[in-house]
């Protein structure tokens, strides 16, 4: 069971869409919606709160698994992350990925929130931070102009070894209280 | 405690030129900028002006960066009451030419511990910078979207200035 009061926001990536909540919704949940502007993962999402939640490679592997901890069409979509489409990155924490959809006026405030229960390196950090930007601005111009953007992107410097470090030592089961 | 440093990255489907032209255009400024408009000679040491659509001046700077169409810095001095007596921060947009997009990096810095113009900055870039990039790949910017607080300091503080 995941207690989501351990859970602290580290990464806020807020864009505004000229669109409405119900199409950014749907961009957010529908698999093929996604393959358009996420690197080409499809979302795949049991949609009530509690069911289950994966971003799928094109094949249909498995890059991100998860459930979900609040669905709130159109207003908030939030699940838990465990990577496991790349080795080793399975044993990280799980991380909680929350979607909230506002109107402000005639356009619509998306507000992607990063959310760990440990306190996580910002060379890990940096991963998020360079894709989060990619993903959304895609997500925009998709809803917006209906046409995709080719971003390439490569783990940030340092971010594939401060993983493995991170696995090695496993500083989030330190401190816990047993 | 690390001093308060606003980054945001955005991709947009525009040559770096048009980016550029945008960022330095007080005409196109105005239309994505819900009405705010750059003004400046761009060039090291000039003075920078943001005006708001009555041509009032709301934030003051100079020139400290100026590299076509790569790079652009300016220092950012808010002339509302409540912030003027807060010191010039700094502001860079870094443009990434990437094929078929570039990507912007904003970076604005250089705030005391507990500033109030990092508060409103951080509110406000995402939204002036969603608009912008909706101009360059639309050719319609957004909509003012201010949230009601924001609104409401922005026009108290516009009604002292």
């Amino acid at each position: 069971m995941t207690d989501l009061a351990q859970f602290k926001p580290v990464t806020v990536y807020v864009t505004y869409i000229a669109s409405t909540p119900e199409k950014v919704w749907q961009a957010l949940t529908d698999p093929a919606f996604s393959q358009q502007y996420f690197f080409g993962f499809a979302v795949a999402v049991e949609p009530k709160t509690g069911g289950r939640f994966a971003l799928l490679y094109p094949d249909g592997r498995t890059h991100v698994r998860g459930k979900v901890v609040d669905w709130s069409p159109p207003h908030r979509f939030a699940c838990t992350w465990i990577v496991e489409g790349m080795p080793g990155f399975a044993e990280l924490p799980e991380c909680i990925v929350t979607y909230d959809i506002d109107r402000a006026g005639d356009a619509v405030r998306l507000t992607m929130t990063e959310s760990h229960s440990w306190d996580i390196p910002e060379t890990i950090l940096a991963g998020g931070r360079a894709g989060w930007p990619a993903i959304l601005s895609n997500l925009k111009s998709v809803l917006e102009t209906g046409q995709p953007m080719a971003i390439a992107m490569e783990p940030p410097p340092g971010f594939m070894e401060a993983v493995q470090k991170a696995i090695a030592e496993k500083p989030w089961s330190r401190g816990r209280g047993g | 405690m690390s001093k308060p440093c606003f980054v945001y990255v955005t991709y947009i489907a525009a040559e770096p030129e048009k980016v550029w032209q945008a960022l330095t255009s007080k005409d196109i400024s105005a239309r994505y900028w819900f009405g705010y408009n750059v003004n400046s000679d761009w060039k090291p040491d000039a003075p920078f002006a943001l005006k708001n659509s009555e041509g009032k001046t709301t934030d003051e700077g100079v020139i400290l960066e100026c590299d076509p169409p790569r790079r652009l810095s300016y220092s950012w001095h808010p002339q509302y009451e409540e912030f003027r007596n807060e010191r010039p921060s700094r502001v860079t947009f870094v443009i990434e030419p990437l094929p078929g997009q570039v990507r912007l990096t904003v970076t604005h810095e250089d705030f005391d511990e507990g500033s109030k113009v990092f508060e409103s900055i951080s509110d406000g870039w995402p939204m002036v910078l969603s608009s912008l990039k909706s101009w360059l790949e639309t050719g319609a910017a957004l909509p003012p979207s201010w949230t009601k607080t924001h609104k409401q300091v922005i026009a108290a503080a516009e009604a002292r200035a």
